[in-house]
C-alpha cells in the first residue's frame, strides 16, 4: 500500500540521490576503512533513515510494507554496509518493540531508534543454536523485580555500536522449545556485559558483528516485551517474517546495481572490434539477470501489498527471500563474468558486491530455513 | 523579512537529452525531472537566512504545468513555508516568467527575491535580469555570498575579473552561482511534512499577464560529433600545425 503517490515518488527519488550521489562514492573507503564515517552516519540520523519502519508517532516515517520494500530496493543501489547501519533499528533491533511492546516500552525505546540516537541490536543467534534458534540456551533467571541473564549471543550486527539489545533468553528452563523462551530490552552499558572482538568477514566491510557475552546480567523485570513470559520465540518469529520481505528487496536493488554497472561495462568494453554488449553470449547473461530480477521485484512488490492488506503471506514472504537472495548471487555471478578480469579485482567493486551478497543466502533464516517453511506450509495447508 | 525563491521544474542534470526525430524540440517524454541546480541553491539560502533569524518566512513560487508542484514540494521538504503555483500550459520565455514573477512581487511584497542565474535546460540567465528592470528592484547577480544587514543586502558577485561586492538596499534580487551554498539533502520527515504545507495555484491570465511566447523555435538539432584527432610525432609538428592547420597561433 502506497499511502500518498506523490510524497512517495519524493521520497524515493531524495532517497535515491543520497544513494547515489552521496554514498556510491564512498563504497571504496568504507570496505577499504572497514568504517563508516561518523559524519556519515549524523546525515543518516538526519535524513530520517533510522526511522524508515518506526511508527509515525514515535518518530519515524512509519513506511507501510510496499512503501519500505521500495525504500530497500532503492538502499540496494549501495553498498550492503550502509544499509546494515540503519538496518537494525528499521528491522530486528526494533520490531519486537514495534509488534509486542508495551506502550511504556515503545514510548521509552522508539523515539530515539527512529532519530537514530540510539542503536539496538537483535541478539537470538547462540553458538549452538543458528537456524534452530528455539535451542538457544541464554539463561533468564527471575530474582525479585529483575532477571538476570547468563550466556553467549553470536554474529550479533551493530553490536559494537549498539545501546542496547533486543535478547532472547529462556525464562522457563522446564520448557526446551519455543514456549520457555521471553524476549528483553537490555541497555547494552549493563554490568556484566561483554562484546567480543569483531568479526572477520567474508564482505560487508563497514557494518560489524561480534559475540555478545551476558555474566549475571541484571535486566528490570519492566524490560520483559511485552510483560509476559514465553511469548520471545514468537515475537522473534514475527521479527524475522518482517525482515525476510526486507531482505528480499534489498536483494532485488543490488542486483539491479549490478545489472546496471554490468550494462554501462558491457557497452563500453570493446573485444573482436566492437563492445561486447553486442555479442550475443553477454547478451544472454545481460537478458537472464534482467528477467530474474524483474520477477523477483514483482514477487517482493505482490507480497508486501499482501502484508499490508492483513492477507496470509508467511509462505510467499519465505518465496521471496529465497527467490531473491539466491538470485542476487547468480546476477552477481554473472556480473563479474561480464567484467571478465575486471571484474575479479577490486577496482571496479563487483568482487565486492560479489562477496557481499552471500551473506543473504544465510542470515535471517537460511535459503534452507526457507525451503523448510514453504514445504511445510505447504503441507499444513494441503491437510491431507 | 520575507524571501521569495523562484525554482524550475527541468530535465534531471543526470539525463542525457536528445532531439525530437523531427528537430521541433528536445525529447523529454518520461524524462527525470528536478528542481533546478541553481534554484535549489537559492533555496538552500533562503533557508539558511531563516535558520539565522534573518528571515521568518520562505515563500516558493514556480511556473508551468501542473507537475512543477513537485518542484515546489521539493523546496517545501527543504524548508520553505508555503508555496504558490502559476499554472500555465504555455511554453514559457524569460520576459514571460519574469512579468509573472513581478506580478506575485506585487502582491507579495517580499524584501528578498532570490533565484538561479539560470536554468539548465534553456540556459537563458535572462529572467533575474528581466525582473529587476520590471520591478524596478536592485540586483545582485551570480552571486557567491549574501549576507543581508540592517536593509541592505551586500552580494558578492562571481564576475569574469574576480569578485566584486555591491551592496543593494532591500527589497533586492538576488540570483545565485554554483559557489554560493551546498544544498542539503531533504530529509525523509520533511518531505512527509511537505505535503502538509500551503501551496496555492494561480494562472497568468489571473496575474493580469501574456506569458504568449515572443521567440520562435525553428529548429533543434545535437552537435556535429567531434570528429577523430589526430596524434602528432613531436613539438615541431604541432607547432606547424597549429601556425598552418588550425591557424591559432
Amino acid at each position: 500500500m502506497i499511502r500518498d503517490q506523490e510524497s512517495h515518488k519524493a521520497l524515493l527519488e531524495a532517497l535515491g540521490r543520497y544513494v547515489n550521489e552521496r554514498l556510491r562514492p564512498l563504497e571504496d573507503q568504507v570496505a577499504e576503512d572497514d568504517n563508516i564515517p561518523d559524519e556519515v552516519v549524523q546525515e543518516m540520523r538526519e535524513m530520517g533513515l533510522f526511522g524508515l519502519t518506526i511508527p509515525e508517532e514515535y518518530g519515524g516515517l512509519g513506511l507501510t510494507m510496499e512503501e519500505e520494500v521500495h525504500a530497500a530496493m532503492t538502499l540496494g543501489g549501495t553498498s550492503p554496509a550502509f544499509r546494515s547501519l540503519i538496518g537494525t533499528n528499521n528491522g530486528i533491533g526494533s520490531s519486537a518493540l514495534i509488534f509486542d511492546g508495551s506502550d511504556e516500552q515503545r514510548q521509552r525505546y522508539l523515539p530515539k531508534l527512529a532519530s537514530g540516537e540510539a542503536i539496538a541490536s537483535f541478539c537470538l543467534t547462540e553458538p549452538d543454536a543458528g537456524s534452530d534458534s528455539a535451542a538457544l540456551k541464554t539463561r533468564a533467571r527471575k530474582e525479585g523485580d529483575q532477571y538476570i541473564l547468563n550466556g553467549n549471543k553470536r554474529f550479533i550486527t551493530n553490536a559494537p555500536r549498539a545501546d542496547f539489545f533486543t535478547v532472547l533468553a529462556r525464562t522457563d528452563p522446564d520448557q526446551p522449545g519455543a514456549r520457555g523462551i521471553s524476549a528483553f530490552i537490555v541497555d547494552a552499558k549493563s554490568p556484566g556485559i561483554s562484546l567480543g572482538a569483531k568479526d572477520k568477514k567474508m564482505g560487508h566491510a563497514g557494518s560489524h558483528t561480534c559475540d555478545v557475552n551476558f555474566d549475571d546480567v541484571a535486566v528490570p523485570a519492566e524490560n520483559l516485551i511485552g510483560g509476559v513470559e514465553g511469548k520471545g520465540f514468537y515475537t522473534a518469529m514475527k521479527v524475522l517474517d518482517r525482515g525476510r520481505l526486507h531482505i528480499a528487496a534489498l536483494s532485488v536493488g543490488i542486483a539491479q546495481r549490478l545489472l546496471d554497472d554490468s550494462v554501462r561495462f558491457a557497452s563500453e568494453r570493446q573485444q573482436f572490434g566492437k563492445p561486447i554488449a553486442e555479442h550475443q553470449m553477454i547478451q544472454a547473461m545481460l537478458a537472464d539477470c534482467k528477467t530474474e530480477i524483474y520477477a523477483g521485484q514483482a514477487m517482493v512488490l505482490d507480497c508486501a501489498r499482501k502484508r499490508d492488506d492483513a492477507l496470509p503471506h508467511s509462505t510467499e514472504a519465505a518465496c521471496c527471500k529465497l527467490f531473491c537472495t539466491e538470485m542476487v548471487g547468480r546476477v552477481a555471478d554473472k556480473a563479474v563474468q561480464i567484467h571478465g578480469g575486471s571484474g575479479y579485482i577490486s577496482d571496479y567493486g563487483v568482487e565486492r558486491f560479489y562477496r557481499d551478497v552471500r551473506l543473504f543466502r544465510l542470515y535471517e533464516g537460511t535459503s534452507q530455513i526457507q525451503q523448510m517453511v514453504i514445504a511445510r506450509n505447504l503441507v499444513k495447508e494441503a491437510g491431507i | 523579512m520575507k524571501i521569495l525563491v523562484a525554482v524550475k521544474r527541468v530535465v534531471d542534470y543526470n539525463v542525457k537529452v536528445r532531439p525530437k526525430s523531427d528537430g521541433t524540440d528536445v525529447d523529454i517524454a518520461n524524462a527525470k525531472m528536478s528542481i533546478n541546480p541553481f534554484c535549489e541553491i537559492a533555496v538552500e539560502e533562503a533557508v539558511r537566512l531563516k535558520e539565522k533569524g534573518v528571515a521568518t518566512e520562505v515563500v516558493a513560487v514556480s511556473l508551468g504545468t501542473k507537475q512543477s508542484q513537485e518542484q515546489i514540494r521539493t523546496a517545501m521538504a527543504l524548508g520553505a513555508d508555503r508555496g504558490i503555483l502559476v499554472e500555465t500550459d504555455t511554453e514559457l520565455q524569460p520576459l514571460g516568467v519574469a512579468k509573472c514573477l513581478n506580478a506575485i512581487i506585487a502582491k507579495e511584497s517580499p524584501d528578498l527575491v532570490i533565484m538561479g542565474k539560470q536554468s539548465i535546460d534553456g540556459d537563458n540567465n535572462q529572467t533575474g535580469q528581466m525582473l529587476g528592470a520590471l520591478s524596478n528592484m536592485p540586483q545582485g547577480t551570480f552571486a557567491s555570498e549574501v549576507a543581508v544587514e540592517d536593509g541592505t543586502v551586500n552580494v558578492t558577485r562571481e564576475i569574469d575579473g574576480g569578485l566584486q561586492t555591491v551592496k543593494l538596499n532591500l527589497p533586492a534580487i538576488v540570483t545565485t552561482d554554483l559557489r554560493l551554498n551546498e544544498p542539503r539533502y531533504a530529509s525523509l520527515p520533511n518531505i512527509m511534512k511537505a505535503k502538509k504545507k500551503p501551496l496555492d495555484t494561480t494562472t497568468p491570465d489571473e496575474l493580469g499577464v501574456d506569458v504568449a511566447p515572443r521567440v520562435q523555435t525553428l529548429k533543434v538539432e545535437p552537435p556535429a560529433e567531434r570528429s577523430a584527432g589526430i596524434k602528432v610525432a613531436d613539438v615541431a609538428e604541432l607547432v606547424e600545425k597549429l601556425k598552418n592547420e588550425a591557424k591559432v597561433i
